[in-house]
């Protein structure tokens, strides 16, 4: 298992060396992406990732945190487990199905509906400018949120159910209201688990190919606007690496494959140490 | 002091409370837009050519995905062959002997850092070692990459499973005179049986969906397959294809595809979920 | 057999009417008014009932024990005083619960002040994951806006209440689980206190606490009272009998008896509770 990883870590070194040698640190700072004067920069794919995976982010989390609320405490238990069992499947759709999903259906509905609106309240932003036709930043960032939506909340609400009892009527004891008990005893007291749970998310979101593939469009450009295409490590690789011919083309493809390996693995081991000191109970917390 | 208002509190509560109904809705009503989506999308295309016949090329009429779908379950397949006996050795290790063993930790981390790899950093390690230095595609890296993703989640719910039989039954089989690895093998495995399957079923269903690790690993063929060392047809990677195209004939297919991977992973997940609580209740 | 279970023993001189108005005095000499009181009573956990017809007088600035076997109802009826109940799905009680005179179980009642005045105190100390301080601040940043200093002075006065602020003054940043388990459990009546609640509740307050610690908090219990109306279920019937004013026995879901506390140990008026006190059973 240790060689496997390792391997993988080599492996990607390996045949990235092409790219590392000719363009340098200057690779995760370039923007210019094209592949017929063979010129590649990394900075055009981290922006798109991390732009969408921010989106993603804010919004799959309040969303989780609330309706993993919703789970514990407000839900009639029949209701519950029926909800459950619907964010469970959510979680279980394939993620290129969420992509023809996404292409087919939710991005006209974005362009006809979220990215008018946007554009017609908030247009002064530079954010909301340009053309709206459905995909782009915005759209996948939301999609994005979509996906990994149920694993936030199933963690969440775990999370939620381990507080005791004995605690939270401590709490309400005192005259608090439900979302005063929330916020200050229950998510302080699962608070690690609940961070854990967001690198979770966002790990997901990092790696996640074919969701994003489908509406992001493919363009190298950074541009301010959330309706502008873009790409992101993944969407690169899927959209490019079958028809890269050129050896350096398809080493600078491995070497953002590279970066987000790393980027991943430093999320998912951050993660783990964290959720292990949780376990390890610091008396406060799980 | 200023004493705050009742009347605020139980306000922002309530609101919260509403909100929170609302974000529940909107995850089931988000969950029925999409499958109601590829249902209605799909169906149409699900017809008898659909599961016999090979692709129709660019812009033709008829046609079906059947030389996908036998890719499909073939490197499915061959993926559960290769996956399932490591990643559940790996469990066994972990839960039978990892209390005492100091590798056990390194190896659940390095298992937890797989889980979070990106799909597509599988597909493009696979490439680099069995598709480059052969210089083509086959069904037998498409397996491999479909292996390495499967491994991590069958080694850890095997483990979880293992590590919830009691140890009595352990001590009780030791106790009998016999050896180690019979007690495991024998006892404990028969024991958490039921929850080892699911795992396993799982595991597979949630791998036959992804897409990413084959781009570049098994392809994509409008052949039937003739070996396993060529590239293969397969659904996932069509349904990337012919939707990305502007012909209606495929895009309609894509859609079918989509219908057959949803619904079967879906009852997959329903099918283990009641088959596991049942179980359960039984107990 | 079924009357004399449930008769309730009053003190009241003779010739007073056996209903008393929350403001009449109930005992020569000495001005005791009744601070809660239950009136037919009953509590349902869904479709089982649990209490039957409870009567009941908590007299002010006294502490009542309630006492009894496992599983007999004490917790439950204790937890009716402050509606924690309502938190899970079909708990239910019905009659009346007068504090001061209001019925607490109406549903025009304002739970979060309900729950301000009649404070609860468990059998497993719950501070909360914060600092000491801030536990002790939780219910006053709930119920007012309190000013950096009056803060600070209050949470003073609540840890000093409860016979904490000598050994936590140096601490108060210091989080709340990491005390010793008598000094959480005074933390949580430091936290009740400080709201300046009238009635205290104590689900079994010193049952997972160290002998030490329980001398302590049982000082404090005695101290308290001049302030607040105290009600504590314990099943430690020596605890009961040195700590409390005024006792009730209940057994399966009724109260046998209730009286002051001296009379029921001594000359108990029901063979039940007789037994039960001589521990014959329980």
């Amino acid at each position: 298992m240790l060689i496997l990883i390792v391997a993988i870590f080599v492996e990607l070194v390996v045949s990235s060396r092409l790219s590392i040698g000719r363009f340098g640190w200057s690779f995760l700072t370039t923007a210019t992406w094209n592949p017929v004067t063979e010129v590649f920069g990394a900075a055009s794919s981290i922006y798109g990732t991390l732009v969408s995976t921010t989106i993603a982010m804010l919004l799959a989390v309040p969303v989780g945190l609330i309706t993993a609320l919703f789970l514990v405490e407000l839900a009639p238990p029949a209701i519950a487990r029926f909800v459950g069992t619907g964010v469970e499947l959510l979680a279980a759709v394939p993620s290129i199905i969420y992509g023809m999903w996404g292409l087919f259906v939710f991005a006209p509905w974005m362009a006809g509906y979220i990215q008018p609106g946007l554009q017609s309240t908030l247009g002064f932003l530079p954010l909301f400018q340009g053309r709206m036709n459905g995909q782009g930043m915005l759209t996948a960032g939301v999609i994005l949120a979509i996906m990994i939506l149920p694993f936030i909340t199933a963690v969440t609400r775990d999370v939620f159910a381990m507080v005791p009892a004995a605690v939270k009527e401590s709490a309400y004891g005192m005259g608090a209201t439900t979302w005063e008990v929330t916020r200050r005893v229950t998510i302080r007291y699962g608070f690690r688990g609940i961070i854990g749970a967001a690198l979770l998310g966002l790990g997901r979101a990092i790696g996640e190919t074919m969701a994003v593939t489908f509406v992001i469009g493919n363009s190298h450009r950074i541009r301010p606007s959330l309706f502008e295409a873009g790409n992101t490590i993944t969407s690169a690789l899927a959209n490019e690496f079958a028809e890269a011919s050129e050896a350096i083309h398809l080493s600078a493809l491995i070497e953002l494959g590279l970066i987000l390996f790393l980027i991943t693995f430093v999320i998912q081991s951050f993660a783990q140490v964290w959720l292990k000191r949780v376990s390890r109970g610091m008396g406060v917390g799980l | 002091m200023k004493a705050t208002s009742h009347v605020g509190r139980m306000g922002l509560d309530v609101t919260i409370k509403v909100l929170a109904g609302l974000f529940a809705a909107l995850a089931l009503v988000l969950l029925g837009w999409i499958l109601a989506t590829v249902v209605t999308r799909g169906a149409t295309a699900l017809n008898w050519s659909f599961f016999t016949e090979l692709p129709p090329g660019p812009g033709q009429a008829g046609g079906g995905l059947g030389n996908a779908i036998l890719g499909t379950l073939v490197i499915t397949a061959l993926a559960t062959l290769i996956g399932v006996p490591i990643g559940m050795a790996t469990g066994i290790y972990l839960a039978e002997f990892g209390a005492h063993s100091r590798i056990a930790a390194p190896v659940r981390f390095v298992l937890n850092a797989l889980v979070g790899a990106p799909s597509i950093i599988v597909g493009v390690f696979v490439y680099t070692l069995m598709v480059e230095p052969f210089q083509h595609f086959s069904a037998y890296a498409g397996a491999v990459a479909l292996a390495i993703l499967m491994l991590p989640v069958v080694a850890r719910t095997s483990e979880d499973m293992l590590s919830l039989v009691p140890n009595t039954l352990r001590e009780s089989a030791l106790a009998l005179g016999a050896p180690r690895w019979r007690v495991t093998l024998g006892v404990v495995f028969r024991a958490a049986k039921a929850g080892l399957i699911t795992g396993v079923i799982l595991a597979v269903a949630r791998v036959s969906g992804e897409t990413a690790p084959l781009l570049f690993t098994a392809m994509n063929s409008s052949y039937w397959m003739s070996s396993l060392a060529e590239p293969t047809a397969n659904l996932t990677v069509t349904i990337f294809n012919f939707a990305m195209s502007p012909y209606e004939n495929w895009q309609r297919m894509a859609w079918g595809a989509s219908l057959l991977i949803t619904a079967f992973v879906l009852l997959v997940m329903l099918t283990t979920r009641f088959a596991l609580r049942a179980q359960e209740r039984q107990r | 057999m079924k009357q004399a279970l449930t008769r309730h023993v009053q003190i009241q001189p003779p010739g007073l009417r056996k209903e008393t108005s929350p403001q009449a005095p109930l005992h020569q000499g000495s001005a005791l008014t009744v601070k809660i009181s239950a009136r037919n009573l009953n509590f349902f956990y869904g479709r089982h009932q649990a209490l039957f017809d409870n009567n009941l007088d908590i007299l002010a600035n006294q502490v009542t024990a309630v006492i009894g076997p496992s599983g007999c109802g004490k917790s439950t009826h204790l937890r009716v005083y402050n509606r924690i109940y309502e938190l899970y799905r079909g708990h239910r009680a019905t009659g009346q619960v007068l504090l001061d005179g209001k019925d607490i179980l109406d549903p025009g009642q304002d739970l979060i002040e309900l729950r301000r005045r009649v404070g609860m105190i468990f059998q497993k100390p719950t501070p909360f994951p914060m600092s000491v301080f801030e536990n002790v601040a939780y219910g006053l940043r709930l119920h007012y806006r309190p000013s950096r200093e009056e803060l600070a002075d209050r949470v003073e006065t609540a840890l000093r209440g409860a016979a904490l602020w000598d050994e936590v003054k140096d601490k108060l940043d210091h989080p709340g689980p990491a005390l010793s388990g008598g000094q959480q459990q005074r933390l949580c009546i430091a936290r009740a206190i400080a709201v300046n609640p009238d009635v205290l509740l104590m689900d079994e307050p010193t049952s997972a606490i160290d002998p030490v610690a329980t001398a302590k908090i049982e000082d404090l219990i005695e101290e308290l009272k001049q302030r607040y109306t105290i009600v504590i279920v314990t099943h430690n019937m020596q605890q009961a009998a040195r700590i409390s004013d005024f006792t009730a026995f209940f057994y399966e879901g009724r109260i046998v008896e209730s009286g002051p506390t001296k009379q029921i140990f001594t000359r108990p008026a029901q063979k039940r509770t007789e037994d039960y006190i001589t521990g014959r059973f329980g």
